[in-house]
């Protein structure tokens, strides 16, 4: 049987490629099941129904030429903080909600170049701040595989669509978390790049020396073929990596023999609660058991990832969304002059986490506190970096968990603080600017007695996509435990 | 009485003259319709990054070079935040602590040939801003105005921004700092320095104390200042100011003042106690740069003779005066040229005499330039050996050089062709000068009674005589003797 809307990128491609189905009949297939779900899952800003048609026409008609397309048809979600011409792109906030993008985010352009068709943009927490979704001011997104749950963020929109079937391959960003999080809420691999191995043009900014766009799918092979077509240098990121970027996909591992696999004193399970520690003790033999030896490391200086990354992220923030003031594009709410109108512009169109971060990042780099807050919280960073490094001395990955909990109910994190914790496992990686990825790991009793999703996470040094995507490969081929559980909305009927 | 000297700093902004602007594609072109010179990255749009131009950088590592600046090996962007509606990002790429270059010392001259110096303390690279008009109002005004326009266009053309010392102690000496900065970034190429659109903008700090005092008065910083006229005129209105307040019994007070072009005065536009907090931070957009000794070293090899170097060899070696140094360096190919002809014949003042004689009046009349005339440096050269070996005079001179200048050809060829070669026969001058007394009774019994100035018109007609061939010197001595 040909690939359907709900098959794997790989599989999708190659029926494609082949003609065993046309990327027409397939788009037309997912938009009517997006049109059928989305209502419930809320993944999506805005559907794509045209630009998805005459994209999958335009690959239809290369593939009769005689072209071969990496990604032919294949069916993605894009997160709606990357520019993609002439759609609306928001960031989840009323101060862009009208905002239509006038160029197009380079790792789109290279998906859509490889053959991918837009299917829709995504829901975010707005400015990608927030780890639940709940933090979009224009929409809901809820998790395919409790309704009842958040899908976790902030690329919470694209982690739903892929769970929910309503695309083959989601974009997000993670500056902190906002990729792997989500993914162990899914259900799905989410994967974080090094810093600077995908191309920021177009992506917009919330924290630069942070921010990493990177797939999700519902196999690491997905991914991998995702990530090899964004990855590479671009003249229009100076900070991206001007370096040859090995391929992945065709570098997936069977076993982990001959690796080692480093177990973080710092984050030991226990305190997460029994159910939680016993899902990552089996996960940890299962890595062993495939051929790893686990070896014990330390990061010392991890415990301060969430204080330092709750200084760099919003100074970067409280500068990247100046420009954000009703003068050029976006909301603008007029007023007597034009320091009232940049107030009454930024009062109504950031939500109150926007704010916050804005707030805490003006004042962490004011005159006479900058040294005490952000110079101290680089330097800190540095250190974190270090230990990792210190780390990978005495082995090749990683592991541990991508979050302390599944998915939560809605509204249920409050304090922010409590929110922040989320990323506790994230963040320090994302500091070091190192490639981590979360792959399912199986279920534990959610807070509605559903089973719900947890993921592990394993990291490697930078540059080392290829070792990571193939170990995480090679755990996904033995557990299985995206498999263990369909979804809830969008699932298979 | 006390005697009060003025202590001046400049801050000058300078747009370098690059294809393309500091972060964008752009083109850096003044002027065109509004808002049609922009991209995404130079509107900020959402998403949109800035990409270092390189030529940009290596004209600033050329600027401070010309003043002997260090050039450290790591520098860096930072982000300088301000909200301001013609700022497309709401902040400013600028570099906070670790500038392109670093010291370094203008070396400048005044109209009585006096060297000075004023030290820099850096020059950094920025971006400039865009242009806002305000309308509604009717005199262009933001007071009154309904709305405000802006365009983008000049918004990311790289700016450097050159900061002195205090160094300078009067109006005089800042017209001649400024000068100094102006020709070398001509020369150098880094910037067309035109103020009238807007490519160098400066701003002063000013303030007096008693001479002698090693200490420095309050400042005040003077801006809207549109020609070195301007600049001079409202420096010498500020100093003559706080005089006036100190002399009053009063105290000058920290504050921005703007000068009046039409009043002739400054006045206050906005205390000090209103400072930004620009909360400077590393541009997280753009790595550190790394230096190259390689690229400074290379740079340095490339660079022509500074101005001052110029002048100190125009005043010093070849003892021109500071008229005539200034006029020929200022003009570079004209320089060139002369410095070539110097080469060639190894005569600096007839050079000199020719090229700002004859060869600038050939040019205008012609309208073609020096250097490109069929009257080589090495064709001047030659006509001035054959004026030093006095085969020709210089009325002789001046008729050959425009036949080169029109035709070409070797002056030496020319003058052998047509038999121009002065004559210092003496029997052959003597003949002329024979003829022309004889000839003349009335004017030579006039000499006799004591009327000595219409030897001239003697001379004159025996040059005449000879078709301007006898040798002037020659003509003169015998025509003494002969009329006793």
């Amino acid at each position: 049987m040909a690939a359907t809307f709900r098959s794997t990128a790989v599989e999708i491609a190659r029926d494609v490629n082949a003609k065993a189905v046309s990327a027409r009949a397939l788009t037309d297939a997912m938009l009517a099941h997006v049109d059928a779900t989305d209502g419930e899952v809320g993944a999506y800003l805005t559907r794509l129904h045209d630009v998805a048609r005459s994209r999958a026409d335009a690959v239809d008609a290369r593939v009769a030429k005689g072209e071969r397309l990496p990604l032919a048809g294949v069916p993605i979600s894009v997160k709606d903080n990357m520019c993609l011409t002439g759609t609306r792109t928001t960031c989840g906030s009323k101060i862009l909600e009208n905002w239509v993008a006038p160029y197009t985010n380079t790792a789109v352009a290279r998906l859509l170049d490889a053959g991918a068709v837009p299917i829709g943009k995504s829901n975010l927490d707005e400015f990608a701040m927030g780890s639940s979704c709940e933090n979009s001011a224009l929409g809901v997104t809820r998790n395919p595989y409790d309704p009842a749950c958040v899908p976790g963020g902030s690329s919470g929109g694209s982690a739903a669509a892929v769970a929910a079937y309503e695309a083959a391959i989601g974009l997000g960003s993670d500056t902190g978390g906002s990729i792997r999080e989500p993914a162990a809420f899914c259900n799905l691999v989410g994967f974080k790049p090094t810093y600077g191995r995908i191309s920021r043009y177009g992506l917009i900014a919330f924290a630069s020396s942070l921010d990493q766009i990177g797939p999700f799918a519902r196999t690491v092979e997905d991914a991998a073929l995702a990530y090899d077509i964004m990855a590479g240098h671009d003249v229009m990121d100076s900070t991206s990596i001007d370096r040859a970027v090995e391929s992945t996909a065709d570098h997936l591992r069977a076993d982990l023999a001959g690796l080692k696999v480093g177990l973080v004193r710092e984050f030991d399970t226990e305190g997460l609660g029994g159910e939680i520690d016993a899902l990552y003790k089996k996960a940890y033999d299962d890595l062993r058991a495939l051929g790893a030896e686990i070896v014990d490391v330390t990061l010392p200086t991890a415990k301060y990832g969430l204080a330092t990354y709750y200084l760099i992220a919003p100074a970067e923030c409280s500068s990247n969304l100046a420009r954000f003031d009703g003068v050029r594009y976006g909301l603008r709410v007029d007023a007597s002059d034009v320091n009232a109108m940049y107030e009454a512009t930024r009062a109504a169109g950031f939500g109150p986490e926007v704010k916050r971060r804005i707030l805490i990042g003006t004042y962490a780099l004011s005159s006479g506190y900058y040294d005490a807050y952000y110079v101290r919280a680089q330097k800190a960073r540095t250190l974190i970096a270090k230990d990792f490094e210190k780390a990978f001395a005495s082995c090749d990955l990683i592991a541990c968990p991508a979050a302390s909990s599944a998915a939560f109910p809605f509204d249920s994190k409050s304090d922010p603080y409590s929110m922040y914790l989320m990323d506790y496992y994230t963040i320090p990686m994302s500091l070091a600017g190192l490639p981590a990825i979360s792959i399912p790991c199986g279920l534990i009793g959610g807070p509605n007695g559903t089973p719900m999703p947890m993921g592990l996470q394993l990291t490697s040094p930078i540059f080392s996509e290829r070792l990571l995507l193939g170990a995480a490969h090679a755990y996904e081929q033995a557990t299985k435990h995206a498999a263990s559980r369909g979804p809830v909305l969008g699932g298979a009927k | 009485m006390t005697r009060y000297e003025a202590v001046i700093g400049i801050e000058c902004h300078v747009e370098l003259k690059t294809k393309s602007k500091m972060f964008c594609g752009c083109p850096n072109e003044f002027g065109g319709e509004p808002n049609t010179k922009v991209c995404p990255v130079c509107l900020a749009l959402p998403g949109a990054l800035p990409v270092v131009n390189e030529l940009a950088i290596s004209h600033m590592i050329r600027a401070g070079l010309a003043f002997d600046a260090e050039i450290p090996a790591f520098s860096k962007f930072d982000r300088k935040n301000y909200f301001y509606p013609d700022m497309p990002k709401d902040y400013q790429i600028s570099q906070f602590d670790m500038p392109l270059t670093q010291g370094g010392v203008v070396r400048y001259w005044l109209e009585d040939g006096t060297m000075k110096e004023c030290r820099l303390t850096r020059i950094h690279l920025e971006e400039d801003t865009g242009k806002s008009t305000h309308a509604g109002s009717g005199d262009g005004r933001i007071a009154g105005s309904t709305h405000s326009l802006v365009d983008f266009n000049r918004a990311g053309v790289p700016l450097m921004e050159c900061v002195s010392e205090p160094d300078i102690r009067s109006a005089k000496e800042a017209v001649g700092y400024l000068e100094a900065l102006k020709r070398t970034f001509v020369q150098l190429g880094v910037s067309d320095v035109k103020m009238e659109e807007g490519s160098l903008r400066c701003d002063a700090n000013v303030s007096i104390r008693p001479v002698g005092s090693s200490e420095y008065g309050t400042k005040a910083e003077i801006k809207n200042m549109n020609s070195f006229r301007s600049v001079e005129r409202a420096i010498e209105s500020e100093i003559a100011r706080q005089m006036a307040v100190v002399e009053g019994g009063g105290r000058v007070v920290q504050e921005t003042r703007g000068w009046d072009e039409v009043n002739g005065t400054t006045h206050t536009m906005r205390s000090k106690e209103a400072a930004h907090d620009y909360r400077y931070f590393p541009d997280p957009d753009l790595v550190p740069m790394e230096v190259s000794r390689d690229l400074v070293e290379r740079i340095r090899g490339e660079m022509p003779e500074t101005p001052w170097k110029r002048f100190e060899r125009y005043r010093g070696e070849y003892g021109f005066n500071v008229l005539q140094a200034t006029q020929l360096l200022d003009d570079v190919p004209l320089a060139a040229y002369f410095d070539a002809a110097v080469a060639a014949s190894g005569n600096p003042q007839q050079s000199l005499n020719f090229v700002l004689g004859d060869l600038s009046r050939l040019a205008n009349e012609s309208g073609i330039a020096v250097g490109d005339s069929h009257a080589t440096p090495a064709l001047l050269a030659e006509l001035i050996s054959l004026l030093d070996a006095k085969t020709i005079n210089s009325k002789i001179a001046k008729d050959v050089l425009e036949r080169v200048w029109r035709d070409g050809g070797s002056p030496k060829a020319i003058v052998a062709a047509e038999g121009l070669a002065q004559t210092s026969d003496t029997g052959a001058i003597e003949k002329f000068v024979d003829d022309v007394l004889a000839g003349n009774p009335k004017v030579v019994a006039e000499y006799a009674a004591g009327k000595t100035s219409v030897a001239g018109f003697l001379v004159g007609q025996v040059m005449k005589a000879s078709q301007g061939k006898a040798n002037p010197a020659m003509v003169q001595d015998l025509l003494k003797k002969k009329l006793g």
